[in-house]
Formats: structure tokens, C-alpha cells, sequence
């Protein structure tokens, strides 16, 4: 899908680098650990994945998204709780107001509706029964098309040929399991694509690899 | 989909807001103090680069085991007792005199947590997700990375759930060094390629 998230490539983002900080600190202030605590927590506590988590994050608005990235993790971690039915919209707000001497009445608890899929196990790889319908060498192209729900192929990817230079495990489909749809569990492989594939001729000369999964590519 | 609140209030600060979802989820019994305690303290103290560096010194000084993690990279590394979330499918890329490895994820910011512990601000900045897939070599450049024209660049955008660890050159003039010394030099930049492992 496309959104803010998807930043490969994008001229607005084409600013300076920031500074490489060797000895950056994993959190900067306490309320960092907390919020990477407590999007994992909140993850497993309404019932969702890995995959409704990052496309949880990419439902975050733009201006929020982009102005950091606990910040985006609490915001998505709220978004999974009310999508269950865990906290009630406006909850989270209502409660900072009252922590910080405010008076303002918070919304009733709801009732519970978690996501329920089968899962076919932990993590994400899994094992597929049928071939792969590429081999190392082929030459496939990407898909055009772009859904309005979670997917994993970049943008600036979309409609380019490349080669499979290796075929990885078998993995769960983010497109659906981030919707609680199936895991559908597909063959994924490692696509290289020549730099004047993606941004044309006047490209610097390197190659780049992308993982993706098998409904995503055709044969070219 | 749910709609999202468009805006949340500016003057609730991330640190209160973090407050108050964990004082709602508390009160509940949804979660607990010490989980959250020992998620904090695993990535600041147990889980981070110098896993990485370990893998790295051990493949630059154990001709087997270097060919066994760039075999399996999955198998080496938990060898060595690293595993969990964000690594279940390892790929180690060696970095050489002829070819450069770098390592991005533009869609979000996945990264190898067992290895490499959480990601730096620069790794998560749209500057570098935006840029390094489009030209490489100017961003290793702005970070006083200069490579030969000749050298051949491969850029790795994770978008499944591979993650990629780089293997720098062991800088010169270290053939005496043992494998602690040599974890000392490794970076966590050099582990995603962005930059080179330098000599003391």
C-alpha cells in the first residue's frame, strides 16, 4: 500500500544524512524503553502479529509517523488495542489528562473482540508443499497492481524485472495475516535488480536485492 | 480498517502518553511491571552489537566457522547463542575488497535485533531509507565511506523476514590481534555496512 511509510527512493526524504553516534544510547530517555516495552506487550495482549503490528504503524498519520519512531510505536500500539476491543478510542488521552491533574471522565471499558486466525505455529517461516514456481536465474517481474492493504513490495519496485538469486524459506503472507485473513504461507525469494531498472539510465551502477514473496512476481 | 484519530493532543508529551497506556493496562492485570523491566533490560545490557562483533571476530580468525556462517547463517550464529525475535532466518553477506554490502529496510526499519540489539536513529531516519536505495555510494561517501569505482555495490532492502548481517574486512595490520581484541574493533555500522572496520 502506499503511505508515508514507504520512503525508498522519495525525493522528499533526500535530505543530509544524520550523524553515525557510536556510542548513541539504545534508549534516549526512559519513556523510550517503555514504549518499545509496551508496543510489544500491547501486540501480544490484543492478539495480533508481527505483520498487523508494522501495517498497524503504517496507519499511523503522516505527521505523527514522522515525528519519531517510539513515538509511531505508541501510537500503533493504541491502534491495535482499540481495534480489539482492549482500550476504548480516546482512552489513552483521557487517562494522560487525568495522570497530569486533569478532571475528565474516561471511557467505559469495552467488550473484547480479538482477531482470531489460525496460526500454523511460532514466528514466520513455514513450510509449503508445493515447488517453487522460480528458480535461482529466472528472470521475473513484479506486480503493478497496489492494494489498499498491507503489502511488502516497495514502490519503487513495483513493474521491474529482476533475477531470483536465491530462493529463501517459505514464509507467512503479510499481506493477509496483517488483516487476520490466513497465514497462506508462500515461497519467497531473493530478487536482484540492476540500479537502471529501478531509476534509469543515469543510475550510479550497484545492484539491489529484494526479498518477495511468490504472488508478487510473474515469470518475465 | 479502523479509523485513525487524525491528530493526537500536541501537549501530551510521548512520556506521558507511554504512562498512561501502561497505567491502563496495568490496573487490568494485562501486563506487568517486571515483563516490561526485563524487555527494557535485555536490549540495553544483553542484546545488542557486541553479539555481532563476537560472530565477526570469530569468523575473521576461524576459517571454518566463517565458511559455516556464510553457509548457514542462521546455524553459525546461533552457535554461538544468539537467536530470537528479528533473527529466525539469518543471511551473512561478506564484504571484500571487490564487493560492498549495505543493508536497509525502507518499508520500516527491520533489523537483525539478535546480532545487532535495536537499530540506531540513523538506521531509522527517512534520509538513509530513502536514499541508499537510489545511490549508495554517495551516502557511504557523506559518512567518509569512499569506494573504488570498480568496487561492486549490492544494497539489501529486508522486506521478509531474512535479515542480513554484513561481514566487514578485517583491517591490516591486525594479524596479531585474538578474537576479544578484535570484537573491541568491530562496529555496528560496519555490521551494516555502511562503514568499514578501521585498524587501532
Amino acid at each position: 500500500m502506499d503511505g508515508v511509510h514507504d520512503m525508498g527512493g522519495k525525493a522528499e526524504h533526500f535530505g543530509p544524512l544524520p550523524t553515525i553516534d557510536p556510542q548513541e544510547p539504545v534508549f534516549h530517555a526512559e519513556w523510550e524503553g517503555k514504549a518499545f516495552a509496551l508496543a510489544l506487550l500491547a501486540n501480544r495482549v490484543s492478539g495480533a502479529n508481527l505483520h498487523a503490528f508494522r501495517h498497524a504503524i503504517e496507519r499511523v498519520p503522516e505527521p505523527e509517523y514522522l515525528s519519531g519512531y517510539y513515538e509511531r510505536w505508541l501510537a500503533s500500539a493504541e491502534i491495535l488495542l482499540v481495534d480489539s476491543g482492549i482500550l476504548a478510542p480516546g482512552a489513552v488521552a483521557a487517562r494522560a489528562e487525568n495522570l497530569r491533574g486533569g478532571r475528565v471522565e474516561e471511557p467505559a471499558v469495552p467488550e473484547p473482540h480479538k482477531p482470531t486466525m489460525p496460526s500454523g505455529g511460532g514466528g514466520n517461516l513455514r513450510t509449503v508443499e508445493e515447488s517453487p514456481a522460480f528458480a535461482v536465474g529466472d528472470a521475473v517481474t513484479t506486480r503493478t497492481s497496489v492494494p489498499s492493504t498491507h503489502d511488502r513490495l516497495p514502490s519503487y519496485a513495483r513493474g521491474r524485472t529482476g533475477t531470483v538469486t536465491a530462493v529463501q524459506p517459505a514464509q507467512v503472507l503479510p499481506d493477509t495475516a496483517a488483516h487476520f485473513v490466513g497465514e497462506n504461507p508462500q515461497h519467497v525469494y531473493a530478487v536482484e535488480f540492476a540500479a537502471h531498472e529501478l531509476w534509469g539510465e543515469d543510475a550510479e551502477p550497484f545492484t539491489l536485492t529484494l526479498d518477495l514473496y511468490e504472488s508478487y512476481l510473474e515469470k518475465a | 480498517m479502523t479509523e485513525v484519530e487524525a491528530t493526537v493532543d500536541p501537549t501530551i508529551s510521548p512520556a506521558l502518553r507511554a504512562e498512561a497506556l501502561e497505567s491502563l493496562l496495568l490496573e487490568r492485570g494485562l501486563i506487568d511491571t517486571k515483563t516490561i523491566e526485563t524487555f527494557i533490560r535485555t536490549y540495553e545490557t544483553a542484546v545488542g552489537p557486541m553479539n555481532g562483533a563476537k560472530v565477526v571476530a570469530k569468523a575473521w580468525t576461524d576459517p571454518e566457522y566463517k565458511q559455516h556462517l556464510l553457509a548457514d547463517g542462521t546455524a553459525a550464529i546461533a552457535a554461538l547463542g544468539f537467536k530470537g525475535p528479528q533473527g529466525e532466518h539469518m543471511v551473512v553477506l561478506e564484504n571484500t575488497p571487490d564487493v560492498h554490502h549495505v543493508v536497509v529496510c525502507t518499508l520500516c526499519s527491520c533489523y537483525p535485533w539478535p546480532v545487532l540489539g535495536l537499530p540506531p536513529s540513523w538506521y531509522k531516519d527517512p534520509a538513509y531509507r530513502a536514499r541508499v536505495v537510489k545511490e549508495p555510494r554517495a551516502v557511504l561517501a557523506e559518512w567518509g565511506t569512499e569506494l573504488d569505482p570498480g568496487v561492486e555495490v549490492r544494497v539489501m532492502d529486508s522486506s521478509s523476514e531474512v535479515r542480513y548481517l554484513v561481514l566487514p574486512e578485517r583491517p591490516a595490520g591486525t594479524e596479531s590481534m585474538s578474537e576479544e581484541e578484535l570484537a573491541a574493533l568491530v562496529t555496528r555500522d560496519s555490521m551494516v555496512g555502511v562503514t568499514k572496520v578501521l585498524a587501532p
